[in-house]
């Protein structure tokens, strides 16, 4: 992909071309406004999905069994909140995950740069074979039976380390992590090192604040995929006091009941239970999203730029 | 690398390069034992895992993998027999590749006619809702197309509104693998779109004002201009998808699965997962997925070098 090449130093590039220069005819204009009210469109149908779930959260039983609701809430209400909150403890899983999501994004973020940094010199000796040994475990996936059988091997099944340590490092994300680095200027540690910096100083000090950028990002998509990862929570816990936000919604979904004490004088249906806790789970992610969706449009951007 | 100034080494340099070498580089190398460890660990001992493939599971007795007995091929010929195994296989090719056909000219298709609009607003508007999506888990997407498609979802209200009757999306196969891609598209388009967007801004505009002198019409200009330009990466994506077409997730067919629709929905990576981690038939269910990993790794070597020979940049 050579054309987001020059990305590479971990900017977004520029918008370099406004208009072809034409001025707008007639016909240019009604083009203009034909295709922006697609486009408008378009986004309207990808957050009716949202909307609606949220509306049905906050909608009366009566509206939603009689088929009343659509994309805006009806019969306004927040019994279903009551009992989403209460079922399963969800504030606390909540703090749970969040500090989970923190964790591993710190971990994954150490063992990258640990790992990209020195990879990153160019006339390290076997780096290259190091860089092969990485870039190989990108195509040989083991499967998921050998995943699982090594993991039970090192005892992490039905721990916390199991959602932690399997993951602890992305190989592309390392890659991406050592083209930033490679866009330092070498002599700069050379400097750092004759006035007696060690190694470790010369990352922290130098080469780690002039990645900011790309550290951030980084460690943004390793915090979103430790959040909404749910596939090793399937594998290797089976008890729920480990179950982050996913997978206790996942429980919610399959086994809300209403009993009829609870039902006969509040506004509770499953449906609208149900659409509370899809409107509690994704609210951490909808809060976050306007502030760190540049980071990551940033990132897809990186990504496309190969190590 | 130069090496750091050390009383050692000034005495006479008897062991050649690599005494002084090392000794102003060994930090770098320290730093990286952690990750390699983990590597090691991790990535590359698993891999002894797959000759459960080849052996016979015995859960009791504490015998370690080494210590069971060889069966050989037996686990492949069984699935090789087992009619839900080329079920799963059949599925995962069909919803792959209804993946492939609907959702991957779509976003191409927005990102060139996004570029041709003038405003920005409309430009940031749709890129930051489409990419939302991408930020929800598979669970939360699960609940989302419950809201949207089942009996009482959205759709079916519309429909009886109108005075249809409500139709059985999540319940009949075809519906169900229409709603899967469909909301495949959901989540991803915004993602792509980005890709394709980043591509076409950093065409050259002068190009499509050349064009444009010289009285190419808008579609010409897109057809003959924009779009050749983008070709490197619209082939890139296509060939990394092609190749991952046995290879499928778990989370989004396990998600989106329900009891009436398992012969549509019962692909590799689930049928693994029913098997072994939930059957317990470990040996079997690892020969299955050997299998998968093996065509996967042939159909990305393959679809690499058709890349090459088509004169693009490889994917490895």
């Amino acid at each position: 992909m050579s054309q987001v090449k020059q990305t590479a130093s971990g900017r977004a590039p520029k918008r370099m071309k406004e208009s072809t220069g034409e001025i707008l005819n007639a016909a240019g204009k009604r083009y203009q406004v034909l295709w922006s009210i697609f486009f408008i469109l378009i986004s309207v149908i990808a957050i009716i999905p949202i909307l609606r779930v949220i509306s049905v959260s906050f909608s009366s039983r009566d509206a939603i069994v009689r088929g009343e609701v659509f994309v805006l809430p009806v019969g306004f209400n927040t019994d279903a909140y009551t009992k989403a909150l209460k079922t399963g403890n969800f504030l606390g899983t909540m703090g749970y995950s969040v500090l989970l999501m923190l964790e591993a994004a710190a971990i994954n973020m150490v063992m990258t740069i640990l790992m990209a940094f020195p990879l990153a010199r160019r006339n390290l000796k076997l780096g290259s074979a190091i860089m092969t040994f990485c870039v190989l475990t990108m195509y040989l996936n083991p499967g998921t039976i050998p995943t699982f059988l090594n993991v039970r091997d090192f005892g992490l099944i039905n721990t916390i380390w199991a959602l932690l340590v399997p993951g602890a490092m992305s190989v592309y994300n390392m890659i991406i992590m050592r083209t930033a680095f490679r866009s330092i200027d070498e002599s700069l540690y050379e400097a750092a090192r004759i006035e007696g910096c060690s190694e470790f100083r010369i990352m922290w000090q130098i080469a780690v604040p002039l990645t900011v950028p790309t550290i951030a990002t980084l460690a943004l998509f390793y915090a979103v995929s430790r959040w909404n990862g749910i596939e090793d929570q399937i594998y290797y816990i089976n008890s729920s006091n480990l179950y982050t936000v996913q997978m206790t919604l996942k429980q919610m979904i399959e086994s809300i009941a209403i009993s009829a004490e609870e039902g006969s004088n509040t506004q509770m249906t499953p449906e609208n239970v149900k659409a509370a806790s899809i409107t509690l789970s994704m609210l951490p992610m909808l809060i976050v999203y306007p502030f760190v969706q540049r980071f990551f449009t940033q990132g897809i951007m990186l990504g496309a730029v190969k190590g | 690398m130069t090496t750091k100034a050390s009383g050692r080494e000034l005495r006479p340099n008897r062991k050649g390069w690599f005494r002084p070498y090392i000794a102003g580089t060994w930090q770098l190398y320290a730093m990286m034992l952690i990750p390699i460890i983990y590597i090691i660990c991790f990535k590359y001992k698993p891999m002894l895992g797959i000759v459960m493939a080849f052996k016979k599971y015995t859960p009791f007795g504490g015998r370690s993998m080494w210590e069971m007995d060889w069966v050989g091929f037996q686990w492949f010929q069984e699935a090789f027999n087992d009619s839900l195994f080329w079920k799963s296989l059949a599925n995962t090719l069909i919803l792959n590749l209804g993946d492939l056909i609907l959702g991957f000219p779509f976003p191409i298709f927005l990102a060139i006619f996004l570029n041709e609009l003038r405003s920005n607003k409309i430009r940031k508007a749709t890129q930051l809702s489409l990419y939302l999506p991408n930020f929800l888990s598979w669970v939360i997407i699960a609940g989302i197309t419950s809201q949207i498609f089942a009996t009482s979802g959205l759709i079916n209200n519309v429909v009886r509104a109108l005075g249809g009757e409500a139709v059985p999306f999540l319940n009949q196969t075809g519906w169900w693998r229409f709603v899967y891609w469909f909301m495949g598209i959901w989540q991803s388009a915004g993602y792509s779109l980005i890709i394709y967007l980043a591509a076409l801004m950093s065409n050259d505009p002068s190009l499509s004002e050349a064009a444009y002198i010289d009285g190419a019409t808008r579609m010409q200009r897109i057809w003959h201009v924009t779009v050749p330009q983008i070709m490197p990466t619209i082939s890139t994506l296509l060939i990394m998808q092609v190749g991952k077409v046995v290879s499928i997730s778990f989370d989004r067919p396990f998600m989106m699965r329900n009891a009436l629709v398992t012969d549509a929905a019962q692909v590799i990576s689930t049928f693994v997962y029913d098997k072994g981690l939930k059957g317990g038939r470990f040996d079997y269910a690892a020969a299955v997925g050997l299998f998968q990993s093996v065509v996967g790794i042939i159909l990305i070597l393959i679809a690499n070098k058709a890349s090459k020979k088509m004169g693009q940049e490889g994917i490895i």
